[in-house]
């Protein structure tokens, strides 16, 4: 890892709509991406909710933003860790999940997945890991 | 408010020139911002201008302009997806100006 480059982890904890804070972190996110440094995003408590896939939002009066979670692997962010415990304490799967994707420049741009299945115990090893953690 | 006026439609902008409300775009619109900004409008400028409101209809956001860089490369061609070509294109930023002419917001994520 070269030198400046700090891990940058955003926790993500809250439901997407009724609040300001799922828009506002990923706006924080897609900026923080154009300085080049090593960001990672994951989703746990009713934060899982932000990345389900088919929301309908017409009763939040609010823009539903959802597609833009597919836009992160264009701005160079494909480590997206989601708590285990969290989606099975709401009856949810990855299977709930939009499929989020990045395209691998040095591979052809073959399709990967940038979405990591995690225990509650290894995202814990991976806030251990960070330089800078960001709750939201 | 400040507004431009296009085919006899006084559009609300904001005070950088954007678009207040997106849905009242159309093509006529982009020609109208590119006098305002001394750009003379080719295909090559459509090209761009297209891309990015299919950008933004697909991840509903503005793409930032390496993102743009990027994506433009990989669907127009290398020859095209590279950021001297597209400053060339759009010389005050082809992220913040080609946004503009093309009605979306100012682009998410440009510094």
């Amino acid at each position: 890892m070269s030198e400046g480059i700090k891990k940058f982890m955003f926790m993500n904890t809250k439901a997407p709509y009724g609040t300001v804070y799922a828009l506002e972190s990923l706006e924080v996110v897609l900026i923080s991406a154009a300085f080049d440094q090593d960001v990672s995003l994951a989703f746990c408590d009713d934060g899982v909710f932000q990345i389900t896939d088919n929301q309908k939002t017409d009763g939040s009066g609010m823009k539903n933003f959802s597609a833009a979670y597919k836009a992160l692997g264009d701005y160079d962010i494909n480590k997206i860790y989601v708590e285990k415990e969290s989606l099975e304490e709401r009856g949810l799967t990855m299977d709930n999940l939009m499929k989020l994707t990045y395209e691998d420049e040095d591979d052809d741009w073959a399709e990967k997945t940038s979405m990591y299945l995690v225990t509650r115990a290894e995202l814990a090893d991976l806030i251990d890991e960070q330089d800078v953690t960001i709750s939201s | 408010m400040a507004t431009i006026s296009v085919e006899g439609k006084d559009l609300e902008v904001d005070e950088e020139g954007y678009l207040v409300n997106l849905d009242e775009w159309f093509p006529a619109v982009a020609s109208a911002m590119a006098v305002i900004d001394e750009v003379e409008m080719e295909d090559d400028h459509w090209d761009i201008i297209n891309f990015l409101r299919e950008y933004y209809e697909e991840y509903q956001i503005a793409p930032a302009v390496r993102v743009l860089t990027k994506a433009v490369a990989k669907k127009l061609g290398k020859e095209k997806g590279n950021s001297k070509y597209l400053y060339q294109l759009f010389p005050y930023g082809p992220g913040k100006q080609a946004c503009k002419f093309a009605g979306l917001p100012k682009p998410t994520g440009c510094v």
